[in-house]
């Protein structure tokens, strides 16, 4: 299963590296990455493996989440599904 | 790869749009439930409920953070409480009530719905006594909801229903005064009900379904109004089908949802409702799209036709998203729960009569509606005639959910708080219909009933 992390907000030194840190830490492997930066606006949109995470899914959405509160950053962690079934038909 | 243009699409629907799965709802039968003893029936119905449902908040809200889509409410729907076996009085039934709302509570859901009756041809003897203890039993509960289906394109309109609703409504109001009348915003009059809306007041479990059963209602008037914005000065053609792959896309989730919720909980799959249905919330309005289809308010001329157009481009949209959808399908309406709708009505713009002529088009009816405490009985059961016949004429859908705002006059407003909002007090013709409304019996079937 994979899961679609994505990082919205002002930009900052070090955000992909803490994300990253996140997902090294909690076993999630990275599959995908891409960024961008519109004048001071970050957005990232990460997509990891999670099929070897070392804690319960929502507790890693709840850490991703907490990190974003933390740098002020909308973070969220969604199920790939929610956009397969969403654009796909 | 999914791209990286549709993840923030959908992205932007949730954090920005207001898009969310309005409520997953598990059906439960309790024909099961009969006894000849008030309290044997009560514990069997405690039983049951929290026995099926005990895991349904826990499953859906982790579903909800596992896909980062958020889903308001979780809710329950039963039998009608009028078809369990077994004699009861209407005191009796009040205490099933209260039993349905401990079992609410228990289960930390929002709402549960089933206290109702289906008497759209005749009354029997326990439909009777528990529409007569609808007062009561909304007054003492927080959490049950009522339903009375009294009219169907097949059976015609039960009077006899529509004159004792109008009756049941004004004490539910006079019960509940020390809080806004809120008992009538938990209290549905049906034409045409259908057995497996997720949406409350009127979710009820039909005879018809399975023992156990998941119903979702989806939302997102907030992504219908963004996507039109973004569409620009189109033509109809055009607006339809922009409105049609929003409903495509919406639809989606719901059944995405759905499927999961019912696989999680080992209970079989109903229905999608395709509602769009509004909050208080800002930009999470019907009356916005409509406004944002060219129209200067919610009300004026045009309205009908907006309306039209948006209920239809839904259903086509969200159709081939899910395996199946039921319920009400189609554009809420109800003014409290809607920020424009409300400034509508506060600014004159929106009257009565023209969400009556509004329902003619989309589901549900006259939803939500204040109207002053003095109000005439027999105004309330023309009011409630005039908009059931608009959907055995029509064979489809509609309901009426009235508040006679004790104490309170046109212009005035009550506050319910949450999801359902608050209502200005709208004026309504006082003219009296009281001699039509006493002929009793029943008006029958349209012609086009007659199929067969």
């Amino acid at each position: 299963m994979k899961a679609v992390i994505t990082v919205v907000g002002r930009d900052s030194v070090g955000i992909i590296a803490k994300v990253s840190a996140i997902c090294a830490e909690k076993n999630a492997n990275i599959v995908d990455i891409s960024q961008s930066v519109m004048k001071e606006y970050f957005a990232m949109i990460m997509v990891a493996d999670i099929d070897m995470l070392s804690i319960p899914f929502t507790e890693f959405v709840d850490l991703l989440a907490g990190f974003g509160k933390e740098r002020g950053l909308d973070c969220r962690v969604m199920h790939e599904d929610v956009f397969n079934s969403m654009h796909r038909i | 790869m999914i791209n990286t243009k549709d993840i923030l699409e959908t992205i932007n629907m949730v954090k920005e749009e207001n898009l969310d799965i309005r409520t997953v709802t598990m059906g439960i039968s309790l024909l099961d439930c009969a006894s000849d003893s008030p309290k044997t029936a009560c514990d069997k119905i405690y039983g049951k409920i929290t026995g099926k449902a005990g895991k349904l908040v826990q499953t859906v809200e982790q579903i909800e953070k596992e896909y980062g889509i958020p889903i308001i409410n979780k809710r329950v729907s039963l039998t009608p409480i009028s078809l369990l076996g077994g004699y009861y009085s209407e005191e009796d039934y009040v205490k099933i009530a209260e039993t349905l709302d401990r079992a609410a509570d228990a289960l930390g859901i929002n709402f549960i719905g089933g206290y109702g009756a289906l008497v759209q041809k005749g009354f029997t003897g326990a439909d009777e006594r528990l529409i007569n203890s609808i007062p009561e039993a909304l007054a003492t509960t927080g959490k049950v909801c009522s339903s009375v289906n009294v009219a169907s394109t097949k059976a015609g309109i039960d009077m006899d229903a529509v004159a004792l609703m109008g009756k049941i409504i004004k004490k539910t109001a006079y019960l509940t005064r020390d809080k806004d009348c809120i008992g009538c915003a938990k209290l549905v009059v049906f034409a045409n009900v259908p057995e497996d809306n997720p949406f409350m007041a009127g979710a009820f479990h039909g005879t018809g379904e399975a023992e156990c059963v998941i119903n979702v209602g989806v939302s997102g008037p907030g992504v219908v109004a963004s996507a039109i914005a973004r569409a620009g000065d189109c033509d109809f053609s055009e607006l339809a089908e922009v409105i049609k792959r929003t409903s495509f896309k919406i639809t989606r989730m719901g059944q995405l949802v759905a499927r999961e919720a019912s696989k999680r909980l080992g209970v079989p799959f109903g229905i999608v409702d395709l509602s769009l249905a509004p909050t208080p919330a800002v930009g999470d309005s019907v009356a916005r799209i409509l406004e944002g289809m060219g129209l200067e308010i919610c009300g004026a001329c045009g309205t009908t036709a907006a309306l039209a157009l948006l209920n239809d481009a839904v259903k086509k949209g969200g159709v081939m998203a899910s395996s199946h959808v039921g319920g009400l399908s189609g554009a809420f309406i109800p003014v409290s729960e809607d920020a424009g709708m409300i400034e509508a009505v506060s600014k004159g713009a929106l009257t009565i009569e023209k969400l009556e002529a509004m329902t003619a088009v989309c589901s549900v009816g006259l939803d939500m509606i204040a109207i002053p405490g003095d109000t005439d009985e027999s105004v309330i059961c023309g009011l409630i005639a005039d908009e059931i016949s608009i959907g055995v004429a029509n064979t489809k859908t509609t309901a009426v959910r009235v508040i006679p705002a004790y104490g309170k006059k046109a212009g005035d407003s009550v506050t319910f708080g949450g999801l359902l909002g608050e209502a200005p007090v709208m004026k309504i013709s006082t003219l009296s219909p009281a001699k039509f409304i006493a002929r009793g019996g029943r008006i029958p079937a349209p012609i086009h009933s007659l199929k067969n």
